[in-house]
């Protein structure tokens, strides 16, 4: 799963720096995420994971490692994603 | 009266490659369809983008100034409107809502502008009695 976060970050997150050299628990915003990017990162793990992030989990800290988008994806798929 | 403030600055190329990559979903996730209207009624493509852009802006200005990242709140829950006078005006709607009444914020003053590439707003909360000069829904 974080494989498919980190190429989605890649390609959506619009970060400052290699997301290869970024742990996990890295904050994604101190790397250089913006909130508007974090919407379209937001869009395409829906996408990736058929999955839809309800408003309550609108929140800065859901996206803002690899770990916690991880998490956040297990709790929407039931533990059910790749 | 106490305040808090709140700016946002925002790549108006961003929000273009987002309405091209996702198209309605990413419209229909951030901004309402009064917004997205006023949006496409622009003369041209790149001044609707620019609208877009600037109300992006606000709505994360407003945040900031709300403080309120942590909330769980929708883009689309903080609407910004235009009055008749052509004034520009924040409606809340839900968590927003909840958002302002926790923080004690009683009036909003906003300010959009973009320029070229880039779009912004400032967004000040207010605090106190007074009268609310904004409309609020739930």
């Amino acid at each position: 799963m974080n494989d498919q976060i980190r190429a989605i970050l890649k390609e959506h997150g619009r970060l400052a720096v290699d997301v290869a050299s970024l742990k996990d628990d890295s904050d994604l915003y101190e790397a250089g995420m913006t909130s508007h990017a974090s919407v379209n990162v937001m869009l395409a793990l829906e996408g990736t994971f058929d999955v839809e992030f309800p408003d309550r989990m609108l929140r800065r800290g859901v996206f803002e490692s690899v770990s916690a988008i991880a998490a956040a994806l297990t709790e929407l798929t039931g533990g059910s994603a790749p | 009266m106490a305040s808090a403030v709140g700016l946002d600055l925002v790549d108006v190329r961003e929000v273009a490659d987002s309405v091209e990559r996702f198209g309605q979903k990413y419209l229909d996730r951030c901004y309402t369809p009064a917004e997205v209207a006023y949006a496409m009624s622009a003369p041209d493509r790149v001044t609707g983008v620019r609208r877009l852009a600037a109300r992006w802006a606000a709505k994360e200005a407003t945040i900031k100034a709300l403080d309120a990242s942590e909330r769980g709140i929708s883009p689309r829950d903080i609407e910004i409107t235009r009055a008749r006078d052509g004034s520009i005006q924040l409606e809340l709607h839900g968590p927003a809502f909840a958002a302002a009444q926790a923080a004690g914020a009683t009036a909003f003053a906003v300010s959009m502008s973009h320029q070229g590439d880039l779009a912004a707003a400032v967004v000040v909360a207010h605090k106190g009695t007074r009268a609310s000069r904004i409309r609020w829904k739930r």
